[in-house]
């Protein structure tokens, strides 16, 4: 990590703590994206995917871009899943 | 094609994908080392410049203005787009939105859903309002805050039937205030164009100090139009997702 000059802040959290919370969040990330894969029916799909999204959104926050998390947090698993949803209540079947 | 030839055929494929993509791995900079020139250059110049502590928001709203000006129109493209593509078509009719099939017992909205959405809708749209308005000062934006906003009215949908979700947000309102936004977006950097300054420059009074939420001139401003349009759009967007799901049915009227 490059250090920035003139910039103090009150934190004092051992490096390799953050490194394991890092390492801990993207591994979750990554099994949470094979989850979805995994999942067949679309439904619970879409289900899993808004979980997805929220792991997504805490792996920005844990790489400190707060920004990026409240878009992500939005649009992964508030958005994303209400069109999925309702795009999928439009398709189905009329006997299911 | 045999199945003996379509291993071979990956297994070369594969090898040379592995084989560029690690290549491609061994040369990018370690982790967390950024090494560009503008990272650092706007963490020194930004907050005196702007006045604005939120630097993100003060480069996606000036730095960056011109890519965020189209980013907006996307949006709104696609509201516009999704408005035509679900539009009522010939041979189309509307249904009651209470279910008809007579086979099916559909069970009512269940207390404990009504009661989280009936709670969470006032705070959501509190909440999306607060992030819209304080782009300059917090990690937040008109982005995020639009869709948080949005989903408030989701909510209602939630609490209660169709009919009060389209009642709370009428069509015609929410295309004036998706067109209010887009266009006061364009209009904040079109002014600085009158005013003999380059497109989107910040023409506005920076405000007194950094952190102030009367503080980072238009940046706040663009800030709130674009939380504007992106609620307008996505409320639009979800409303006619669901009337196209609760209501048109095709077949003879």
């Amino acid at each position: 990590m490059t250090e920035l000059a003139g910039v103090h802040t009150p934190y004092t959290v051992p490096v390799v703590m953050m490194d394991v919370l890092q390492i801990t969040v993207l591994v979750l990330v990554a099994a949470g994206a094979t989850a979805v894969v995994l999942v067949r029916r679309p439904v619970r799909q879409v289900v899993v995917l808004s979980v997805y999204g929220v792991l997504l959104a805490v792996l920005f926050l844990v790489f400190q871009a707060p920004d990026v998390t409240l878009s992500a947090l939005t649009i992964g698993a508030v958005a994303l899943p209400i069109v999925l949803l309702l795009t999928l209540a439009k398709v189905r079947k009329p006997e299911e | 094609m045999t199945q003996a030839q379509r291993r071979w055929i990956f297994l070369v494929a594969g090898t040379g994908l592995a084989a560029f993509y690690l290549w491609g791995l061994s040369g990018l900079p370690g982790f967390g080392n950024y090494p560009g020139p503008y990272g650092p250059a706007i963490l020194q110049v930004a907050v005196a410049q702007t006045h604005a502590t939120g630097v993100v928001s003060a480069v996606n709203f000036l730095y960056r203005g011109f890519d965020t000006v189209g980013e907006e129109f996307i949006l709104f493209t696609a509201a516009s787009g999704v408005s035509v593509v679900l539009r009522h078509l010939r041979g189309e009719r509307d249904r009651s939105a209470v279910d008809e099939a007579a086979d099916r017992d559909v069970p009512p909205t269940s207390s404990a859903v009504r009661m989280v959405a009936l709670v969470f809708a006032g705070p959501a749209i509190v909440v999306g309002w607060w992030l819209a308005s304080h782009a300059q000062t917090n990690p937040s934006g008109g982005f995020q805050g639009g869709v948080v906003l949005a989903s408030g009215f989701v909510l209602v949908y939630l609490a209660g039937e169709f009919l009060v979700f389209e009642r709370f947000s009428p069509v015609d309102l929410l295309d004036v205030v998706e067109g209010v936004g887009a266009g006061g977006f364009a209009a904040t950097g079109l002014t600085a164009v009158f005013l003999s300054m380059p497109f989107l420059a910040n023409w506005l009074d920076l405000g007194q100090y950094p952190g102030a939420v009367s503080s980072s001139g238009t940046i706040a401003l663009i800030s709130f139009f674009v939380g504007l349009e992106v609620a307008a759009a996505f409320i639009l967007i979800v409303g006619e997702l669901l009337e196209q799901t609760l209501l048109i049915r095709q077949g003879e009227s």
